[in-house]
């Protein structure tokens, strides 16, 4: 043990963490719960407000222009780029992705061409430098892609059954465990993998030779960290000393990773209970006050919320609102029943008081039974005051993951530094349930997308038939899905390895694939309607159904009525285990999500009409969310039905409900809404529901938000998954988001 | 067989009784509001027929809700009392299962109310009027009928939730609401009264009814105002009687 670990560690509980990387075993040995309420928080200090201040300038100039400014004389990095400040006199904590706050990074690495057309749509140019060297020596991931890609691919692609395969981009949801950088500095961080590169020896096969590969980028990377800090007079070859330093190095070994990489979502993990720890000891030796506590996380938090990534048109159609997922994971319990909520908890949620509500960092309370009741009213008035929060269901998800898991993007559980993800994309079940009936042709562009289905003839569709051609659209559809993701995250790891996020996970990670259905309550409105009521396809001249005629009444999901509720688990458990049917790049396991984000829009226009008489181009329901206006028996009822999809083995990468509500309806007032908001969240959770979003607003404030933009500058919703700005949506996604299903009975 | 008859069930009401509650709408009323916005619940036996065990078996998934919240069921409509068989039996059923129990009506019924009231935990009580001709003229019926329920719940010692609708014009007056407060100090078991503001979201169901709207061309109670005749009427409980 050096002199620095010494000093840096003094007075904590030692354990094993002391020998080797283990940053959960720090955490259980010294934080300190917290089961009170939020009366010790603190306004921000004066520093923070003219940091911020400065913030919102660039922000509002930001949001005219799309985008503030771009660095194009120099590529993603992790110490490409000269230390950028905002107000140096002011900030606590320093660090930016380029030299100047919101100037974007190009990142050739997933692919040229989407970096030059995101380039182009603002008015810059790739570099010519730039653009040459990569095109004479340096092959992209999406170069790659492209060479393997097999044609039946490239077809599904291009009619809308698989959408958002990160083959022209960085695949994102790599979450390194950041607080390992404070906690042990990075030259022990160094050493551990040089330890394991030196016994990863013995035959050379394929995966020893690439692993070995990697720990040497790793290695690398941790060392460019190390530079990049120096940039900044930050030496972080040592442990951090003290709560400021703490906070920092953390972030800096986060911005490490959006230096590198602009995956799609390039979440935080779970720091605040362990920088907690930090803090309590600083109060406690009387070297910091509750106010400067505040003024670290506050001003923390002001980074996060400058985290930009440059994207394309067709990326933003996607997914809305400039994302970025900054995801922190905040609560939960621990194995040994102890809350893992701390005042740090708090602190981090009271952001959004003193800094006002904001989509960024994308936070995400762990819910449990045992959660102190403090702590859930706390939550639930941050809920009804900035509709910034989601939850999810720690108690179905510790089982699975333990203690020390963090969220990825919108909803991805995985081992913090144990575990890595690959995603990407979703299978459109709509659309699928439409080849079933038109002989696996394309009802848009009339291409063969799946082939060996007999068309259906029939006048009156007959469910069994049409559920037979379904499941085998569905097992092809599995088949196609897990090539393209075997493929494309081959050539990720080739050409554009996230080596410093990876540096920050044990060298033998466990690596989770994650797949993921939108248009799951289309498909089972449409398939209740075919079983329950009369369905008749309307068929153009080539015998595409185009509509379908519907007679009768019939169940449908969101009225917690098990004919249309247990349709919907057997798709997700059929498609789930058609899947696992096929083995996935690197011995992943196989995980599923029911999760869109914004994408349900596009993947509505790409769909045509559907057998539940919904039309050609109009939007899917998000999530796993029942269609709008569809979940007429309340909100209850509509809970339930989503508490129903089973998560564990299933739908394991998480089930994604968006639940919007008018303040009226919640309640009388203040406190009752409080009260009644908890419940719904202790009642939900308790049926084994895995995820909420929580809107509590009038749906006239979104409409005049739509005319009169300037008088909502901060105004945040949540849709699947996160949050957004609701003035960065298109018009298109702002339309759906006022369409969904509020619940307003009074 | 029970049989009764469901206009509808509101999952989730959050205004209708403590914590979180299932609002369920039972079919038929007989008095004849001047202000009803549901005249599309006016009628016997319409609706959906259900039995007391198929009813019980949809409102025990919303359990942990309920636990979570101190919430339960609450038995609207028109008025739950115009089903006393299928309401007891229901209710005797949700106190098995451990679920809360809540009625909201008027008191216009058809008797049987020990059994009712021996299975109820919380009773909405809805005053129409103090006036035995003002409730005449409001809800074309006697107002001896609502006050022989009322003295039932007493005898009970259920606790009441006690409601009144302000229209502007008929009962917003603060020589109402002080007489109000004295009819209001001789009830027992009282926690907590409410006045409801008139409003006009009813309207539109008058019109596919086919039914002329009594109250044409009242506008809905403003907040404000509201506020303004709580805190009247607030002031005046506190007060002695005059």
């Amino acid at each position: 043990m050096t002199e620095d670990m010494l000093i840096a560690w003094d007075s904590f509980n030692s354990g094993e963490w002391r020998h080797l990387v283990n940053v959960r075993n720090f955490i259980q040995k010294n934080y300190t719960p917290y089961e009170g309420d939020e009366s010790f928080l603190c306004p921000t200090t004066e520093r923070t407000d003219k940091v911020w201040s400065t913030c919102r300038a660039l922000l509002e100039e930001e949001l005219k222009r799309g985008v503030l400014d771009v660095e194009t004389g120099v590529v993603s990095g992790i110490d490409n780029f000269a230390p950028g400040y905002i107000d140096r006199e002011n900030e606590v904590i320093f660090g930016l992705q380029t030299d100047a706050p919101l100037k974007r990074i190009v990142n050739p690495f997933g692919g040229l061409r989407m970096a030059e057309s995101a380039l182009h749509q603002y008015g810059y140019a790739m570099d010519p430098e730039v653009e040459k060297h990569f095109k004479l020596y340096r092959k992209t991931h999406n170069d790659g892609v492209f060479d393997v890609y097999p044609k039946r691919i490239r077809v599904a692609r291009s009619a809308g059954l698989l959408t958002g395969l990160p083959d022209a981009y960085g695949r994102g949801r790599i979450v390194g465990d950041y607080r390992r950088v404070p906690l042990y500095g990075v030259d022990f961080l160094i050493q551990a993998k040089r330890e394991d590169w030196d016994a990863l020896d013995g035959p050379m096969n394929e995966e020893r030779i690439r692993l070995r590969e990697e720990v040497s980028e790793q290695i690398r990377a941790l060392e460019a960290m190390k530079r990049m800090a120096a940039g900044y007079g930050f030496d972080i070859s040592r442990p951090a000393k003290n709560a400021t330093e703490a906070v920092q190095f953390l972030y800096l070994a986060y911005l490490a990773g959006i230096k590198e990489n602009n995956g799609a979502a390039t979440s935080l993990g779970r720091v605040s209970t362990f920088l907690d720890i930090y803090i309590e000891r600083d109060l406690r030796k009387g070297i910091l006050t509750e106010l400067e506590a505040q003024e670290l996380i506050d001003q923390f938090v002001i980074k996060l919320r400058l985290v930009r990534h440059l994207r394309t048109p067709d990326y933003n159609e996607l997914f809305g609102g400039d994302p970025t997922w900054v995801t922190e994971s905040i609560g939960g319990t621990g194995v040994d029943g102890r809350t893992l909520v701390t005042r740090t908890s708090f602190r981090f949620l009271h952001c959004l008081t003193n800094l006002g509500s904001a989509p960024e960092p994308n936070l995400t309370v762990l819910w449990s039974r045992t959660l102190p009741t403090p702590f859930k009213q706390y939550c639930a008035r941050m809920s009804i005051e900035t509709d910034s929060l989601q939850y999810e269901n720690d108690d179905i998800m510790r089982p699975v993951y333990g203690d020390d898991y963090g969220i990825a993007c919108c909803v991805s559980a995985m081992k913090m530094g144990k575990q890595m993800q690959f995603f990407g994309a979703r299978a459109n079940l709509a659309k699928s349930l439409l080849y079933a009936i038109n002989g696996g042709v394309d009802e848009l562009n009339g291409t063969l997308v799946i082939p060996n289905i007999e068309p259906d003839t029939d006048e009156t569709l007959v469910y069994a038939k049409v559920l037979g051609n379904y499941k085998k659209v569905l097992s092809y559809v599995a088949a196609l899905y897990v090539d393209a993701i075997n493929i494309i995250h081959f050539m990720h790891d080739k050409y554009a390895y996230e080596a410093s996020q990876m540096a920050l996970h044990d060298t033998l990670v466990e690596r989770l694939t994650a797949f993921g259905v939108a248009g799951l309550s289309v498909a089972v409105d449409s398939l209740c309607a075919i079983k329950f009521a009369r369905v008749s396809p309307i068929r153009n001249e080539k015998g595409i159904a185009v509509d379908f005629k519907v007679e009768g009444e019939y169940p449908q999901y969101g009225n917690d009525d098990d004919l249309a509720d247990d349709i919907a688990i057997e798709l997700m458990m059929h498609f789930s285990s058609e899947l696992k049917k096929h083995p996935l790049y690197r011995n992943a396991v196989h995980t599923l999500s029911a999760l869109t984000i914004t994408s349900n829009v596009m993947y509505g226009k790409k769909t045509g009409s559907t057998p539940d008489g919904r039309k050609l181009g109009e939007p899917l329901a998000p999530g796993a969310n029942p269609m709008h206006g569809r979940d007429r028996s309340g909100a209850l009822a509509s809970l339930n039905s989503v508490a129903k999809l089973p998560y564990r083995d299933i739908c394991q990468d998480g089930i994604s409900n968006t639940f919007s509500i008018v303040p009226a309806a919640l309640g009388r007032d203040k406190q009752n809404r409080i009260v009644n908001l908890t419940g719904i969240l202790d009642g939900y959770f308790a049926r084994s529901a895995h995820h909420l979003n929580v809107n509590v607003m009038d749906r006239a404030v979104l409409e005049d938000a739509m005319e009169h933009p300037e008088k909502y500058p901060t105004l945040t919703v949540r849709v699947s998954g996160y949050a957004v700005h609701f003035n960065r949506l298109s018009r298109e996604q702002q339309l759906e988001v006022i369409k969904r299903t509020f619940h307003e009975s009074m | 067989m029970t049989i009764g008859y469901l206009h509808s069930i509101e999952s989730m009401g959050l205004v209708d009784g403590p914590g979180i509650r299932t609002v369920v709408f039972l079919s038929g009323c007989m008095l004849r509001c001047q202000y009803c916005h549901n005249p599309d619940m006016w009628a016997e036996k319409e609706g959906t027929p259900i039995t007391p065990s198929e009813l019980v078996e949809k409102l025990v998934r919303y359990k942990s809700y309920y636990q979570a919240s101190g919430g339960g069921v609450t038995f609207s409509g028109g008025d739950p009392l115009l089903q006393p068989a299928f309401l007891a039996e229901t209710l005797q059923k949700c106190r098995q299962n451990g679920i809360h129990t809540c009625l909201d009506t008027a008191g216009a019924g058809l008797g049987a109310y020990d059994e009712i009231l021996s299975y109820t935990d919380l009773v909405l009580y809805d005053i129409k009027h103090y006036q035995p001709a003002e409730y005449r003229a409001l809800t074309g019926r006697d107002i001896a009928q609502t006050e022989q329920f009322l003295a039932a719940v007493q005898a009970h010692g259920i606790p009441l939730w006690l409601r009144h609708v302000v229209v502007p014009g008929l009962t917003d007056s603060e020589s109402h609401l002080r007489a109000l407060a004295d009819y209001i100090r001789a009830i027992q078991n009282v926690q907590k009264v409410e006045l409801l503001g008139y409003h006009t979201l009813g309207v539109p169901k008058y019109q596919s009814l086919g039914v002329p709207y009594p109250l044409a061309g009242v506008a809905p109670l403003v907040p404000d105002a509201l506020a303004h005749c709580q805190s009247v009427l607030d002031q005046s409980l506190r007060r002695q009687p005059s």
